[in-house]
C-alpha cells in the first residue's frame, strides 16, 4: 500500500488542496478558474496523435464470438479498454469483456468507461485483485461507489466531464488501445448505429471519439445487418472488429425512471419555482435554446417552460443534451426547431432519432469539449441542473453522497454550466434530514462562478456575481433568500449534521472540463 | 387552506412550502382512531419547532362528544396556532361550550382570548339551517366553512360532479359568513387528478362569494390561486378606478364615469379588494 | 417509573421514527439499538434525545428498538413522548 500523508499540496482556485503530484499519475495541474485556459484561444496541451492504419480490400473483420475479437486484438498488461454507457443500467458488454481480458489473465487494466453505474458491481473482484489497476469515468454508483471510497484501489479513479472525456482522449491522457463499441445495428464493415435494432438505445455520441482515436476498435452488435448500416454514428474507417453477440443488453433498462415527470408534490413545486426563475430572467426569448437534466425537479422544470412557451407564444431554438421522449414532444409541438442529442434518456427517443431529420445525433466533443472552436453547450441559454449538495459560494456536488461516499455523476453538469448564459441549479433544501445546503460541499464538481442561481422549495438564492439577476428576480415576486441565510434556515430544522471522516488517502480526483484537477475524493472512515 | 394528516411527520414538515395561504393540521378524519395520541404529540412538537413563517396554522381538533375532542383541546389551545377549526357544528349551544372551554385552558395558561380565531365547520343539516346564529355569536369565529363529504351524507344525497345537491347549503353558509362580515371557506374537491373540474367547481364557488377553498393535495393550490389572482387586465383597470376616484374625492365628486361605465362607491370598494388580493398597495394611489 | 407493557409509536415513512419499547426487569438500565440512515450525521444527536425523554418520565429500565427514516428533533421527542405514554399506559383521548 502507498501512504499519501506526505504529499505536497497546492491550493486551486477555490482553496482545495490538489496535490502536486501522484505517483502512478504525474502531476497535477490545480484548477485556475472556469475560462481560465479557454480564454487565449488555444491550448498549450499537444494533441495526441490517432493511429495509422491501413487494411487489404475485402478483408474480413467479423469475428464470431467476443473472445475471438478481443484475443486477435492482442491484449497487454496494462492496456486501457474503453466502453461507452449509452445502454446506462441496461448495459451488458462491459463486464463480459472484463470477465475475458481476466481469464486471459490480463492485468493492471486502464478502464475507461464514458460512465459506470449499477450494473458494472460485478468488476469489483477486478479491482481487488489488480486486473483493473485505474478508472477514468464520468460517474460511479452503487456498491463500485463504496468500495472506491472504502480504498480498494491503489490509485485515485480520476472522474472527468463529458467534455473533458473527449479533452483527455484528444491530448493522450487517456490513450486508448481497444475501444469496444456496442451497437444497436452494424454491418460487417464496423458502420455502426444505435438509432435502430431491437436493442436501439439512440444516440451514440459518446462512443465517437473512441472510435477516432483508439489503437484497435471493436463493433459490438446483436443486429448485423445487411451492408451498409445507417445512419453512420461510427464509421468504418475507424473499425477493426466486429462481432455479432445475442444481446448488448436490455435497452429498457436505459430509462430506469428518470425520464417521465415526477408526481411528487416536492419536485414540481421546486420545477414550477425554476420555470418562474427562468421566465423572469431575461434569457426566455424567442428563439432561446434549452437543456434540462433527467429526473426529479429537473426535468419537470420542462414541463412548465412548455405551458409557458405556448402561453407566452415562444419558440425555442434548440433542445440539448441527455434526450428524454418528453424533449422529443416538445420537438414534435413545435415548441424546439432542433434536437442536438449526445445522449438518449429512454429507449423511445431512438425512433424519433431515426426518422426525423431536426433530432440530429452530436457527438460528446460537438457537446461540450473545451478543446475546439466552441462546443454546442457554449451555445446554450438555458440550463436547469440538480444538485446532491450546493455550498455558500454556489459549488455543485453531483458526486459523493452525504456518507462521503462516491455515488453520482459529473456528466455534462460541469459542461453546460460553463457554457450557459442562465444555470439554474434546482434541488430540494434538504432530503431527509440531509441538508442540501452546506458552509463547503465535500466535493466540488461545478464550480460557483458557473452557477446562477439555486431554487428550492424554501428559497431562491442568485449568486452574487449576478446582481441584475437577483434584481429581475425580486421585481417578479420571487422569494429570494441570501443562500447564507437559507442554509442557516436549514440547519435550524434538520439539526447540525456530523461531518463525515475521511483519512489522508486520495481515491478520486475531480477533473475540471479543461483537464486541472477541481477537486479530490479522500477515503471514507467508517466508524 | 392545505389539510394535512396530522400522524404525516413528511407532510408536517413540508407542508409550507406549497404556496397555500393556511395550512390545517388535521386531527380529526385524517387521523386513525387509535392514533390520535399520537398525532396530537406530533403536532404539539411541530408547533413548537417548526416556523411556518407567514402561512396561517390552523389545526383541526375533533368534536367535544368524542373522546378525542377534549384532550385536543388540552393539547392544542396553549400553543395558541392562529386558528382551531371546530368539526360538525350544528348549534349554538355547541359553540358556546368549545368557547368556554377554549377560555377556561386560555385563562388556566394565562393567554388572551382574542388572539386564536375559530373556524367552524358546517357538516350536516340541522347546521346549515342554524349557520346564521352560529356565525353570529362570537367575535372569535372568523370563518364558516362547509364540509361537503360529510354534508352529503348526512342528506343522504348521491356526491355528483357538479355537487348540486349541497347548492342550497353554500349558498346560505356564505350568506350566513357574509352577513357577519367573516370569511366562508369552501369544502375540498376530492379527484385530485381532475385538474378541470377542480378549476370549474373553483370557478363557481368564487362566483358565489367563497373567499378560498380547502385542498387535500399540494397539487390543487396553483390552479386555485390562478382563479382567486385577478388577472393583469383586472388589477389595471382596478387601479385605474381607484385612481380616479381619489382624483375626483379631491374635487369633491362622488359618482363618476370611466370608459362610459358608472362608478360608484361599491364599484371602488371592488376595486380595491382587486388590489389587496393581488398585493398592489391601495391606499396611496 | 416501571414500563407495564411493550408498545410502539411512529412509522417506517421517511422523516419518521419507529420505537418499540419492551418492559426489562428492574436494574437493567436503558437498552438502546437504534438503526438510521443518518447514524453517522445524527446518530449521537438521536441517542441524547431519547435519554433526555427517558429522564422526563423517570424510566431507568427498558428495552428500545429504533428505526429512524430521517426524523427531525419534534418528530423524535414526540415519538418517544407518545411510545413511553402508551408503555406507562399514561395516554389519553385515543382508542386501541
Amino acid at each position: 500500500m502507498r501512504t499519501f500523508n506526505f504529499l505536497a499540496m497546492n491550493k486551486n482556485k477555490i482553496g482545495r488542496e490538489i496535490p502536486k503530484n501522484i505517483e502512478g499519475i504525474g502531476e497535477l495541474e490545480p484548477y485556475s478558474g472556469a475560462w481560465k485556459k479557454l480564454k487565449k484561444g488555444w491550448m498549450d496541451e499537444l494533441t495526441s496523435p490517432p493511429p495509422n492504419k491501413a487494411k487489404m480490400p475485402h478483408a474480413d473483420k467479423v469475428c464470431d464470438t467476443l473472445e475471438e475479437a478481443i484475443e486477435k486484438s492482442n491484449p497487454k498488461d496494462g492496456m486501457t479498454v474503453s466502453f461507452h454507457h449509452h445502454m446506462r443500467n441496461g448495459e451488458n458488454i462491459l463486464v463480459r469483456s472484463i470477465d475475458i481480458l481476466a481469464k486471459m489473465g490480463i492485468k493492471n487494466i486502464t478502464l475507461a468507461s464514458s460512465s459506470l453505474n449499477e450494473s458494472h458491481n460485478p468488476i469489483i473482484k477486478y479491482l481487488e485483485d489488480g486486473t483493473i489497476t485505474r478508472i477514468w469515468t464520468s460517474g460511479i454508483r452503487g456498491k463500485l461507489g463504496q468500495a472506491i471510497s472504502s480504498g480498494v484501489m491503489d490509485l485515485p479513479i480520476t472522474i472527468h466531464s463529458h467534455g473533458g472525456r473527449v479533452r483527455a482522449i484528444h491530448t493522450g491522457k487517456i490513450s486508448i488501445d481497444l475501444a469496444i463499441i456496442a451497437a444497436s445495428a452494424a454491418d460487417e464493415e464496423g458502420n455502426a448505429t444505435g438509432s435502430t435494432g431491437k436493442s436501439a438505445f439512440g444516440s451514440l455520441g459518446y462512443a465517437h471519439i473512441d472510435s477516432q482515436y483508439a489503437k484497435q476498435v471493436m463493433v459490438v452488435t446483436d443486429d448485423l445487418v445487411d451492408y451498409p448500416c445507417y445512419p453512420l454514428s461510427i464509421k468504418q474507417i475507424y473499425v477493426d472488429f466486429v462481432v455479432k453477440v445475442d444481446s448488448i443488453g436490455d435497452s429498457s433498462k436505459i430509462a430506469s425512471g428518470t425520464t417521465r415527470i415526477t408526481k411528487s408534490p416536492m419536485d414540481l413545486r421546486i420545477a414550477k419555482l425554476g420555470a418562474d426563475v427562468i421566465e423572469n430572467s431575461g434569457f426566455f426569448n424567442e428563439g432561446f435554446s434549452f437543456q434540462v437534466g433527467a429526473g426529479g425537479a429537473s426535468l419537470a422544470v420542462a414541463k412548465f417552460i412548455r405551458e409557458k412557451m405556448k402561453r407566452k407564444n415562444i419558440k425555442g431554438s434548440f433542445l440539448l443534451g441527455g434526450v428524454t421522449s418528453y424533449g422529443v414532444d416538445m420537438l414534435n409541438e413545435g415548441l424546439f426547431k432542433t434536437i442536438f442529442d449526445v445522449q438518449s434518456f429512454d429507449a423511445a427517443v431512438s425512433t424519433s432519432l431515426y426518422n426525423n431529420k431536426n433530432h440530429i445525433e452530436i457527438s460528446a466533443g460537438h457537446y461540450a469539449s473545451p478543446f475546439n472552436c466552441g462546443c454546442v453547450t457554449n451555445k446554450l441559454d438555458i440550463v436547469v441542473l440538480g444538485a446532491l449538495e450546493i455550498d455558500l459560494d454556489f459549488n455543485v456536488n453531483v458526486i459523493t453522497g452525504a456518507n462521503g461516499e462516491v455515488r453520482g455523476a459529473s456528466g455534462g453538469h460541469s459542461d453546460t454550466a460553463s457554457g450557459a448564459q442562465l444555470t439554474v441549479v434546482v434541488c430540494p433544501s434538504f432530503r431527509g434530514r440531509i441538508s442540501t445546503i452546506n458552509k463547503r460541499v465535500q466535493t466540488v464538481v461545478t464550480p460557483g462562478e458557473t452557477v446562477d442561481v439555486l431554487v428550492t422549495e424554501r428559497g431562491i438564492c442568485v449568486n452574487p456575481m449576478k446582481p441584475e439577476l437577483e434584481e429581475s428576480l425580486k421585481k417578479a415576486g420571487l422569494n429570494i433568500k441570501k443562500i447564507e441565510d437559507l442554509q442557516q434556515e436549514v440547519e435550524k430544522i434538520v439539526g447540525k449534521a456530523k461531518e463525515v471522516k475521511y483519512s489522508d488517502k486520495i481515491v478520486g480526483l475531480v477533473e475540471y472540463r479543461d483537464g486541472t484537477i477541481v477537486d479530490v475524493i479522500r477515503q471514507v472512515i467508517e466508524e | 387552506m392545505l389539510y394535512i394528516p396530522g400522524n404525516n411527520p413528511a407532510m408536517l414538515l413540508h407542508g409550507s412550502v406549497y404556496g397555500a395561504d393556511s395550512l390545517l393540521l388535521d386531527l380529526e378524519d385524517a387521523v386513525a382512531l387509535n392514533q390520535k395520541d399520537a398525532a396530537r404529540n406530533l403536532i404539539k412538537q411541530m408547533i413548537k419547532h417548526v416556523d411556518y413563517g407567514k402561512t396561517e396554522v390552523c389545526v383541526r381538533v375533533n368534536h367535544l362528544d368524542t373522546p378525542f375532542g377534549m384532550e385536543d383541546l388540552k393539547a392544542i389551545v396553549p400553543l395558541q396556532p392562529d386558528a382551531i377549526r371546530y368539526p360538525k357544528t350544528e348549534s349554538v349551544e355547541e359553540l358556546q361550550r368549545l368557547i368556554t372551554l377554549v377560555e377556561q385552558i386560555e385563562d388556566e395558561h394565562g393567554l388572551p382570548h382574542d388572539k386564536m380565531t375559530i373556524h367552524i365547520m358546517i357538516e350536516t343539516a340541522l347546521g346549515v339551517q342554524n349557520v346564521f346564529d352560529i356565525a353570529k355569536y362570537s367575535k372569535r369565529v372568523d370563518a364558516i366553512t362547509i364540509g361537503g363529504q360529510d354534508l352529503t351524507a348526512d342528506m343522504n344525497i348521491k356526491s355528483s360532479k357538479n355537487s348540486s345537491g349541497i347548492d342550497l347549503a353554500r349558498k346560505m353558509i356564505v350568506m350566513a359568513a357574509k352577513a357577519n362580515r367573516i370569511d366562508a371557506i369552501d369544502t375540498v374537491y376530492v379527484d385530485i387528478d381532475d385538474e378541470e373540474g377542480l378549476k370549474q367547481e373553483t370557478e363557481f364557488i368564487r362566483q358565489i362569494g367563497f373567499s378560498g377553498k380547502a385542498v387535500i393535495n399540494p397539487r390543487q393550490i396553483d390552479p386555485i390561486h390562478e382563479i382567486y389572482t385577478p388577472s393583469d387586465d383586472e388589477i389595471r383597470k382596478a387601479y385605474r378606478v381607484v385612481k380616479e376616484f381619489n382624483k375626483n374625492k379631491a374635487k369633491g365628486i362622488g359618482v363618476f364615469a370611466i370608459d362610459g361605465k358608472m362608478v360608484d362607491a361599491p364599484v371602488v370598494t371592488r376595486a380595491r379588494y382587486v388590489l389587496e388580493l393581488s398585493g398592489v398597495d391601495h391606499e396611496n394611489i | 417509573m416501571k414500563l407495564i407493557k411493550k408498545a410502539q409509536a411512529g412509522s417506517f415513512e421517511s422523516s419518521d421514527i419507529l420505537i418499540l419499547a419492551s418492559p426489562v426487569e428492574e436494574g437493567e438500565g436503558r437498552d438502546i439499538q437504534i438503526e438510521s440512515g443518518v447514524f453517522m450525521q445524527y446518530g449521537e444527536t438521536i441517542e441524547k434525545l431519547i435519554h433526555q425523554v427517558l429522564d422526563q418520565f423517570e424510566v431507568n429500565d427498558v428495552q428500545l428498538q429504533i428505526h429512524d427514516k430521517g426524523a427531525i428533533e419534534p418528530v423524535i421527542l414526540a415519538r418517544m413522548e407518545t411510545v413511553m405514554q402508551r408503555a406507562l399506559e399514561m395516554q389519553k383521548g385515543t382508542m386501541y
